[in-house]
């Protein structure tokens, strides 16, 4: 680093301009993965609390099969029987409107992501505050999200629509949702109420579904019989977050743009190290007529790179971290240590390997046109 | 470019220690049609100590001479020896070692880089041997005192005036106590007075330092402090 360092404090401004450019672009990652992790948090985190390892859906739906799959009891009963199977339950899942009629915010009007379970079952939740949910007890635990909206425990909801009666029995006070929606956890009765949007008593049909099927499987089970048995396909809880809406393309869009913001941020990092190294050509020409192996003038430049970079990286990913800290809370963001660290580190490592492309031409100057005389 | 000595590198090393030794050295640049002969076979041989000046008129060969002495361009046929090492029959690794441990260059235009004071020019070639320390920098503070050029030690090219430059040039040249020192066209830049006090630094600076020094010019009127001239024309020195 001798010349390198020395040439960094030389040509400063250049390199000041440089840096700063990657370290926009540094923020600017810092904010889209927390608007990733945000959306994600928004979309999936519901799902993502489920104590299971995959969900089994009805093979016909292909597409948002949260809202369109439907499984049947004998579906859960022959997955609970099957071999590398340790549990298998029915999950209900549907979004719902409702009004508050009885509490502090009589009148305001609430969404609801509403997941069915059997109360004894360990997808039901734990409730920091009041109780869990009981069969046939018209009871819900909702969380963080509809506690934000002025909901309290004791209050009373009405479902629209069907009138169901939605006594408030508990609180988790997580910020779990599904669907940009807070999770409203109830029986799977007064699921079935709400999601065909029925009050009073049940048809005999509708007491024996569900959306799908809950299963935590061991490892490596292989689950091709009774998929075929039940007409159903077990996706991995991950795999099934595509399964809930908007999911896919909110993930693919953030996906998308990061990906075009880390090209973009190569391709600036090659041009200003191309450039800098043709106009450094007569002294990579004096270094190697010197005496200076290739390898030397190579190691010399990388490190530049990595310099400016890293510097660069960290100042706009500290920028990024305090802006996206006053973020939190206004809007779906949520700041998530891995997946800064990755974008961080891939605005370094591309950045590395577009300038890496630059600094090859060092190879290829010729030390003779050091002497610099026409013969 | 190939070497074409047949002879055994070894037994062909006569000067003992020291100097630089150019035999029979020619060098043909482009091929075919286009070939220009810069060099045709070439004698030459400097002592220790003492200070060559080769002029000629430019495209006379004399910047393919310093090339090939200097062990930039292998020659198309002959031998160089510089220190009692053939340059011609080394690798081109281990000529771009021996460039940085036997030889110094002195530039046209002195060739100092743009970010470096004159102190750290001085101790940039010890840095790409591996053996920067304090004796370097010792020497280093020496050479520059020797150059007249302590009052600029911190001041980076673009600060200096071409006398000093050169000087700078010439006291970086002189840190890794090369055998050899070749020096290219030093006056192209600097007015006659400035002129004659370089090349009087340039030859005290060999007999002090025990370099073989060839400087090449096409400055007449700067031979006088060289120990021997030769003329060169058409690739033929004489």
């Amino acid at each position: 680093m001798f010349l390198a360092l020395r040439d960094l404090r030389f040509a400063r401004g250049r390199f000041v301009l440089m840096g700063a450019v990657v370290a926009l672009i540094a923020v600017l990652g810092v904010l889209l993965s927390g608007l990733a992790s945000g959306l994600a948090d928004a979309g999936i985190s519901g799902l993502r609390a489920l104590p299971v390892t995959h969900i089994a859906f009805d093979e016909e739906a292909t597409s948002e099969q949260f809202s369109r799959s439907t499984v049947e009891q004998e579906d859960w009963e022959a997955w609970s029987k099957a071999p590398g199977v340790n549990r298998a339950e029915p999950f209900g899942n549907t979004l719902t409107n409702a009004q508050v009629t009885e509490g502090a915010e009589k009148g305001e009007q609430v969404n609801l992501a509403v997941f069915g379970m059997a109360p004894d079952s360990p997808l039901a939740p734990k409730p920091t505050e009041g109780e869990g949910i009981e069969d046939a007890g018209g009871g819900i635990v909702i969380t963080q999200e509809i506690a934000d909206l002025g909901v309290r425990v004791g209050d009373v909801l009405t479902a629209d629509k069907s009138e169901v009666r939605l006594k408030v029995v508990g609180l988790v006070d997580d910020p779990v949702s599904y669907g940009h929606i807070g999770v409203a956890y109830a029986d799977l009765d007064t699921w079935r109420h709400l999601h065909y949007g029925l009050p009073g008593e049940l048809p005999e049909a509708a007491l024996r579904q569900a959306t799908a099927v809950a299963l935590t499987l061991e490892d490596g089970a292989g689950v091709t019989a009774v998929e075929k048995a039940t007409g159903t396909r077990a996706d991995s809880k991950e795999t099934s977050y595509g399964a809930s809406p908007g999911y896919t393309a909110e993930s693919s869009t953030m996906a998308l743009i990061k990906g075009f913001l880390y090209a973009i941020s190569a391709l600036v990092v090659g041009a200003f190290f191309t450039v800098w190294t043709v106009q450094r050509k007569p002294e990579i020409a004096l270094l190697k007529a010197l005496g200076a192996p290739t390898r030397y003038i190579l190691r010399d430049a990388l490190a530049q790179v990595v310099a400016v970079l890293v510097t660069a990286t960290a100042v706009g990913t500290a920028v990024g971290l305090a802006l996206g800290s006053a973020m939190i809370g206004k809007a779906p963001f949520s700041l998530s240590a891995p997946a800064i660290a990755t974008s961080a580190g891939l605005l370094i490592g591309l950045g590395t390997i577009g300038a890496v492309v630059a600094v090859r031409r060092i190879t290829a100057v010729d030390p003779l046109t050091a002497l610099g005389a026409t013969r | 470019m190939t070497t074409t000595s047949t002879d055994d590198p070894a037994a062909q090393d006569t000067t003992g220690s020291g100097g630089l030794r150019l035999r029979d050295v020619s060098l043909t640049l482009g091929d075919g049609d286009t070939a220009v002969t810069a060099l045709d076979h070439v004698e030459l041989t400097v002592a220790p100590g003492e200070f060559v000046a080769v002029v000629g008129p430019s495209g006379s060969g004399k910047s393919s001479l310093l090339a090939v002495a200097g062990g930039l361009q292998r020659p198309t046929s002959g031998t160089v020896h510089i220190a009692g090492t053939e340059l011609t029959a080394l690798s081109d690794k281990d000529r771009t070692a021996a460039r940085r441990r036997h030889i110094g260059f002195v530039f046209q235009q002195s060739n100092l880089l743009a970010s470096l004071t004159v102190r750290e020019q001085l101790l940039l070639p010890l840095h790409i041997d591996g053996r920067l320390g304090a004796a370097g920098r010792t020497r280093a503070g020496e050479l520059i005192e020797a150059v007249g050029l302590a009052h600029r030690a911190g001041s980076r090219p673009h600060q200096l005036s071409g006398g000093e430059r050169q000087r700078a040039g010439l006291a970086r040249a002189l840190m890794t106590s090369p055998a050899v020192l070749l020096v290219d066209e030093p006056t192209s830049a600097l007015d006659r007075e400035r002129s004659a006090e370089a090349v009087r630094l340039i030859a005290e600076q060999t007999h002090r330092h025990g370099t073989a020094t060839v400087m090449v010019t096409h400055d007449t009127a700067i031979m006088d402090a060289a120990d021997r001239v030769y003329e060169m024309v058409d690739g033929r020195l004489s």
